[in-house]
C-alpha cells in the first residue's frame, strides 16, 4: 500500500449522504471497480455499497396485536385466514409464521401436496390490502371474560405489525441435486433423480452476506431495505455459524452466517414479501432483503468487490444424504459456474437454475442505492456486530 | 431418457356404457396414466369426460381407439400456458423443469424469460411454480390450479 491507509467513518459518510456527495454503488458494480482500481482505490472513490436478495426465507413470520374486544379476551388460539398463529404471549399478541400451512390443508396426504395457503399467504394478503377473517380463541377469566372472537380485518385495522424474521439472507446456501433415482421435491424444488438437474439459491455477488464475510460492519441495528420498506438487523439469525469453512477471501464455502431482521410490516410491499407454495415442501414466504455496507477502508473495498468467479459452494445430494444428515459433498462450485446454466457434477454436466431471484436482487441493491443516494436513507452504526469465526 | 407423451382429451361417453369401467380398462390395459380433470356422468345419461391421458403414444393411441370402439367420442383439448407477469418475482425454479426451453434465463441480466410459441402446454411448470404464475387452460377456460393435473415429469 502506498498512501496512509483510508479510513472512513460512519459519520463521515452519512455527511456526505446528507450533501448528496456519497458515492454509493451495487455490490456487482463494485466488482469491476475493485478489479480496475484496487481496494486502496475503490475505497477512496466508493463510500457504499449496496447488496440485495430475494429468495424464500422460511424462518420468517410476523408479530402481532390484533386489538381487543368487549368483553376483553385473552386469546391463546389465533387463526388469520384459518392458519393458526401462536397466541401464548399475552392477550392480544400473536405471532404468525410463514411456514404455518392452513389448518384443513391435505399437506401431503397427496403427494406431493400442493400447500396453497399458509402463514405467507396471509402476510401477502395483508399488504395487498385485503381483508383477512380472524378468529381467537380464549378460556375465560375474570378479567378476560370472552371466550370467542370473530372479525375481519385489514393491515390498516390491526394496532401494530411487526415483521419479525429470526433467519433471512443465508450467506450461500447448498446447490442441490439429487442422486436417488425417484424424483424429490424439496425446499430446494423439484429435483430429477440421478443428478439430471441442480437448484442452487443465493444471488452470488450481490447477496449481502457474501460482501461483508467477516461481519465487519453488519449487526445489531443496521439499517436495511426490508420487504419494500425499511428495517434492521436485530440479531444473528438461528443457525449463524461463522465458523463454517471459508476460502482465502473469507468468504464461506458452505451456510455460514445468518441474519434475524424486523420491520413494520405497514410500511412494506407485497411485490417485496411474496407468500410461496413450495410443491411437496410447505408454504414459505419470499423476502426482499437489502444490505447497504459502508466502505470504511480497503478491506472492507475488497470483501464487496468479490465476484460471482471467487464465491463458492457444495454440491449437496438431497435424494439421501441430507435427509440422514449425511455431510457429504460432490464438489465445489462456483456461482458463475451456478449462473452460467451449467455445473460439472462426477464429471457429468449439469443444468442450474436458480430459486434465488438474480434480477430482482438487482434491483434492490438499485433501489437501495437510489434511496442512499437521494439523501432519504441514512446508514446507521451497529450496537454490536454479528459474531464472527473464532480466532 | 424415455418420452411419456401427455394429451388432454374431452371424452363424451354415450348413456348406454355410462356404467363400463371404461378408465379401468385404459389404465390396465393400455397402460395409460389417467388424471381425471372434470367429470359430470350419471348413470342411464349421456356423460362427459375431461381427461390427460400420459404414457407412450403407440399406448395412448390403442387406447383411444378402444374408446372410439366402443362409441365413446375423444377430441384433444388444446392446452395453453400463460405466465402473470406481476405475480412472477423472476425466481428462475420453472426453468428447471421446462422440457422445451419455453421458460428460461436471459444470461446477461438473468431475466426469466417465457417464450409462449415454444411452450407445448405439458403443465411442468404450473405447480412447480411458488407464486402460481404459470396459469393453464383447456380450450378457451382458464383452472384453478385446483383442477391443473399434478405432473409426473416427463423423463425417467
Ligand atoms: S407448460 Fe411445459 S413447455 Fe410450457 S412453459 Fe410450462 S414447462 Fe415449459
Ligand atoms: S417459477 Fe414462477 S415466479 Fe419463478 S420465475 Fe418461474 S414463473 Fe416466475
Amino acid at each position: 500500500m502506498g498512501n496512509a491507509a483510508i479510513s472512513k467513518t460512519y459519520a463521515e459518510i452519512n455527511a456526505r449522504i446528507k450533501s448528496g456527495e456519497a458515492v454509493v454503488v451495487t455490490a456487482e458494480e463494485m466488482v469491476d471497480i475493485v478489479r480496475k482500481e484496487g481496494p486502496e482505490g475503490a475505497a477512496v472513490k466508493v463510500d457504499v455499497v449496496t447488496t440485495g436478495t430475494f429468495a424464500p426465507m422460511c424462518s420468517s413470520g410476523v408479530f402481532f396485536n390484533i386489538g381487543q374486544t368487549v368483553p376483553t379476551i385473552k386469546a391463546s388460539k389465533v387463526w388469520f385466514n384459518k392458519v393458526p398463529a401462536y397466541g401464548g404471549i399475552a392477550a392480544v399478541d400473536a405471532y404468525l409464521g410463514a411456514t404455518e400451512p392452513a389448518e384443513d390443508d391435505p399437506l401431503n396426504k397427496i403427494y406431493p401436496g400442493e400447500f396453497r395457503y399458509g402463514g405467507g399467504h396471509v402476510i401477502e394478503d395483508l399488504l395487498r390490502g385485503k381483508s383477512v377473517f380472524l378468529e381467537a380463541k380464549g378460556y375465560g377469566t375474570d378479567c378476560y371474560a370472552s371466550r370467542k372472537m370473530k372479525k375481519e380485518i385489514t393491515l390498516k385495522d390491526l394496532p401494530y405489525a411487526l415483521l419479525c424474521n429470526p433467519r433471512n439472507g443465508y450467506q450461500n446456501y447448498n446447490c442441490a441435486v439429487n442422486f436417488s433415482d425417484k424424483v424429490v421435491h424439496t425446499y430446494m424444488g423439484m429435483l430429477k433423480p440421478k443428478c439430471k438437474n441442480a437448484n442452487f439459491c443465493s444471488a452470488g455477488e450481490l447477496s449481502p452476506l457474501f460482501n461483508d464475510p467477516l461481519y465487519r460492519t453488519i449487526g445489531i441495528g443496521t439499517r436495511i431495505f426490508l420487504g419494500g420498506g425499511i428495517g434492521y438487523v436485530t440479531w444473528h439469525g438461528t443457525q449463524h455459524n461463522p465458523n463454517a469453512a471459508r476460502a482465502a477471501n473469507g468468504t464461506p464455502t458452505r451456510p455460514a452466517g445468518t441474519m434475524m431482521v424486523q420491520g413494520d410490516l405497514k410500511q412494506m410491499s407485497h411485490r417485496w414479501l411474496k407468500g410461496l407454495s413450495l410443491l411437496g415442501y410447505g408454504c414459505s414466504l419470499a423476502v426482499g432483503l437489502g444490505v447497504p455496507i459502508p466502505v470504511l477502508n480497503a478491506e472492507i473495498a475488497a470483501c464487496t468487490g468479490v465476484g460471482d468467479d471467487e464465491l463458492f459452494t457444495q454440491v449437496v445430494d438431497y435424494g439421501y444424504d441430507y435427509t440422514n444428515g449425511i455431510a457429504r459433498t460432490y464438489g465445489e462450485v462456483s456461482y458463475a459456474d451456478l449462473k452460467s446454466g451449467t455445473i460439472v457434477v462426477n464429471g457429468q454436466s449439469v443444468p442450474t437454475a436458480p430459486l434465488s431471484s438474480i434480477s430482482k436482487a438487482r434491483e434492490i441493491a438499485q433501489t437501495l442505492k437510489d434511496w442512499i443516494a437521494s439523501g432519504s436513507f441514512m446508514l446507521h452504526e451497529p450496537a454490536m456486530k454479528l459474531p464472527g469465526p473464532d480466532s | 431418457m424415455i418420452t411419456v407423451y401427455r394429451r388432454i382429451y374431452y371424452i363424451r361417453y354415450p348413456k348406454e356404457i355410462s356404467e363400463k369401467p371404461i378408465i379401468y380398462h385404459l389404465i390396465k390395459e393400455y397402460d395409460v396414466e389417467v388424471n381425471i380433470l372434470r367429470a359430470n356422468i350419471l348413470p342411464q345419461r349421456e356423460g362427459i369426460l375431461i381427461i390427460e391421458l400420459a404414457g407412450n403414444k403407440a399406448n395412448i393411441n390403442a387406447g383411444l381407439e378402444y374408446l372410439g370402439k366402443l362409441g365413446v367420442s375423444s377430441e384433444r383439448l388444446a392446452t395453453r400456458i400463460r405466465r402473470d407477469d406481476e405475480r412472477c418475482f423472476q425466481c428462475g425454479a420453472c426453468t428447471g423443469v421446462c422440457p422445451v426451453g419455453a421458460l428460461y434465463i436471459r444470461r446477461e441480466d438473468m431475466a426469466v424469460m417465457f417464450d409462449a410459441d415454444k411452450c407445448t402446454g405439458c403443465n411442468q411448470c404450473v405447480l412447480i411454480c411458488p407464486v402460481r404464475a404459470m396459469e393453464m387452460s383447456l380450450g378457451e377456460e382458464w383452472l384453478e390450479t385446483s383442477e391443473v393435473p399434478t405432473p409426473t415429469p416427463l423423463f425417467s
